[in-house]
């Protein structure tokens, strides 16, 4: 303990040089000058117990880490709990569809709230599955992503806006536009590596955005789009003629659609529309999971997988490097589309503000939180990232700070990710 | 079956072969032997068609592959196993083993890892194993049954035996064997001039780009000079 005090000292010192004039020194107007003033009394006593704090923990600095080896249990916590490899299967199935039946209730069970915020957990779920194709399996470190989601999100914007498409007909394009997109910015970054590839996308993913808020004409700038329709819901109709009309969960229906609450003479219900959107986001991601799982256990999955372990052994297996780039960076995008145009649809009014750099590292972040690679741990962090950011709402500008703490810790409590990959072991047939 | 024709390969301005010929015929072992940064690996990878050759010809089995890109060339009855076996080690043995077979028919990929587990038997027992996690030895013989996963006509490997116990390196060496008996053509890289040559049915020997030395493996084995620079007098 002794030797630990100049230490503890230097460390104190340190916090009270930094933390005072940050905390304790403002500046305000006053009239047309800018004076210094100082912070409540309260600050100090705060930033002195932060010292103090800082002091104690170096001074004792053996006796905690002691007591912290005491407590932390060994190795990866979540993946204790997880069943022994060989059940696995079996008990992933059946947690599967506990999970899925718990996702059907929750509209019913919670608010129209949490069915909003469910919506969006989905959205996210999307999009890090998409961008676990890029950089968990094929190790491509894209930093814009962002750029694809945007791109469905205003696809579908756009088209409904001009040519009255249906959100049906728009969730493909979308995909395939974010795809095209992909594929364009791919073939001549992809012969990028590492850090270089990770700027140029960095870069593409702003071009994006500033040209959605500059092209006003088009885009509506910064203003971004309004008024973009919720999805439908297409039904048989047997009167007054055989045929498919469109359900809307709105009050008042559009021209030619019907209002579902009408079609069925039942009383109109304001949450039915965010409950019917849950239900869409659930199908999606649904579907998005099926997708991606398959991807993964066909050839060019593992040829991702290979790329990123060695791309030298790769091309001496006779495959194409580009070609396998190419696909993991277009398929990725496309889910990017995907989530953009559901996103598109939830929000009902999209503007580049939602496209910032920041939302390509909250996807990254997913990623790299749920072990990359590793499906299920994608889906967990999702939901996780997008409970802590509704929860530290209320912390309003401390949000960030909140966010970067859990990722530090998690990432000290479980390096590998939440729940690392796993192999998909290949069954061999032995006769 | 292969021929090169006095072959040049640049790196930028740095010339690495100084126009380089040999052939290997039909189901022989041709070794190539050299010190240090001779060319060795650069000679194998040209081949590839990675570096390309700045000058010279190049032919596999009648075809001109000087300009055929990487991908197709090594589609063609050709497999490396590179220097430093690079197996895909987040990879488990049996994928490894399946991206060897990528572009193979998938009905005979059973039968094909039933050939590849009998040649090394220590990979049947390991097959679920992350490749990373395996000894130096296992890492080579995984890199040699990924590279048979494909069905080459002609196998090339850069120096097998390296970091290896001898021990280990008189398997690869019995193995090589083997897979000659079977038919197999095999242009092998080698440090170990010693275990090369006596395996190899002819040998050539490079020094800076340039081959200065091609006979029969056992003619070279007693050559003096040979003996001198890589036998240790
Ligand atoms: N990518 C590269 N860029 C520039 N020069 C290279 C490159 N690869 C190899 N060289 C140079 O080419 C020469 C031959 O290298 P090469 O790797 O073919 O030697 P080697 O005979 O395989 O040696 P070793 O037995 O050590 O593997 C060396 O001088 C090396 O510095
Ligand atoms: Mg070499």
């Amino acid at each position: 303990m002794r030797k630990n005090l100049p230490f503890a000292l230097f460390t104190a010192v340190i916090t009270l040089v930094l933390s005072l004039p940050i905390l304790g020194l403002k500046l305000t107007h006053e009239g047309t000058k800018l004076v210094l003033e100082g912070a409540t009394q309260s600050t100090y006593v705060y930033i002195f117990l932060a010292a103090a704090a800082v002091f104690l923990s170096q001074l004792f600095r053996e006796q905690l880490n002691a007591a912290k080896a005491a407590v932390k249990p060994k190795g990866n916590i979540l993946a204790k709990l997880m069943p022994p490899e060989e059940k696995r299967d079996m008990a992933g199935k059946i947690f599967f569809v506990v999970l899925l039946i718990a996702a059907v209730l929750i509209p019913f069970n919670t608010g129209r709230i949490w069915s909003d915020i469910a919506t969006l957990a989905l959205i996210y779920v999307i999009l890090g599955l998409g961008l676990n194709i890029v950089v968990g399996l094929a190790g491509l470190l894209d930093l814009g992503y962002v750029a694809f989601y945007a791109v469905g999100a205003y696809s579908y914007a756009l088209l409904s806006q001009y040519f009255g498409l249906s959100f049906w007909v728009c969730l493909p394009i979308g995909a395939l536009l974010a795809a095209t997109f992909g594929f364009l910015l791919g073939f001549p970054v992809l012969r990028l590596r590492g850090d270089y590839l990770a700027i140029v996308t960095l870069g593409f993913g702003e071009i994006i955005r500033i040209l959605l808020n500059n092209l006003t004409s088009l885009t509506g700038g910064p203003n971004g789009i309004g008024g973009i329709p919720k999805p439908t819901i297409p039904m048989l109709q047997f009167d007054p003629e055989f045929s498919i009309v469109n359900l809307e969960f709105s009050r008042r229906a559009a021209e030619g659609n019907v209002a579902f609450h009408e079609f069925f003479g039942v009383p109109y219900d304001s949450s039915l529309k965010v409950v019917v959107l849950y239900l869409i986001a659930l199908v999606l991601a649904l579907v998005t999971i099926v997708i991606v799982r398959r991807l993964i256990r066909m050839p060019v999955g593992r040829a991702w997988e290979a790329l990123r372990e060695d791309e030298i052994a790769c091309r001496s297996l006779g495959l194409n490097r580009t070609a396998i780039k190419l696909s993991a960076f277009t398929i990725g995008a496309a889910f990017a589309g995907f989530a953009g145009s559901l996103y598109g649809a939830r929000q009902g009014h999209i503007s580049p503000e939602s496209f910032i750099f920041f939302e390509s590292v909250i996807i990254l972040a997913i990623v790299v939180l749920g072990g990359m690679g590793s499906q299920i741990g994608v889906m967990v962090a999702a939901v996780l990232v997008v409970l802590l950011q509704e929860l530290s709402r209320e912390f309003d500008e401390y949000r960030l700070l909140a966010f970067g703490m859990v990722m530090v810790l998690m990432m000290i409590w479980c390096p590998q990710g939440l729940i690392p990959m796993k192999r998909p072991h290949l069954q061999l047939k032995q006769e | 079956m292969l021929t090169l024709e006095n072959v040049y390969t640049h790196y930028g301005k740095i010339e690495a072969l100084h126009g380089i010929s040999l052939e290997v015929n039909q189901g022989e072992i041709v070794s190539l032997i050299g010190a240090n940064g001779a060319g060795k690996t650069t000679l194998l990878m040209t081949v590839c068609g990675d570096p390309r050759a700045s000058d010279g010809r190049i032919t596999f089995m009648g075809k001109d592959i000087t300009e055929t890109p990487t991908s197709e060339i090594m589609r063609s009855g050709i497999a490396i196993v590179p220097e430093g076996r690079r197996v895909f080690s987040g990879l488990t043995v049996v994928e490894n083993l399946q991206m060897g077979a990528f572009f193979s028919d998938k009905s005979d990929f059973a039968r094909t890892l039933e050939y590849v587990y009998d040649l090394f038997p220590r990979l049947r027992e390991r097959h679920s194993q992350r490749a990373g996690t395996m000894s130096g030895g296992e890492q080579q013989m995984l890199a040699i049954g990924r590279a048979l996963m494909s069905h080459p006509k002609m196998l090339f490997l850069d120096e097998p035996s390296l970091g290896l116990a001898p021990i280990i390196i008189n398997q690869i060496f019995e193995i090589i064997g083997k897979l000659r008996e079977e038919g197999m053509t095999i242009f092998l890289v080698e440090q170990n001039a010693n275990q090369a040559l006596r395996l190899a049915d002819r040998g050539y020997v490079l020094e800076n780009g340039k081959v200065v030395l091609q006979d029969t493996g056992a003619n070279l084995l007693v050559n003096e000079d040979v003996r001198k620079a890589y036998l240790g007098g």
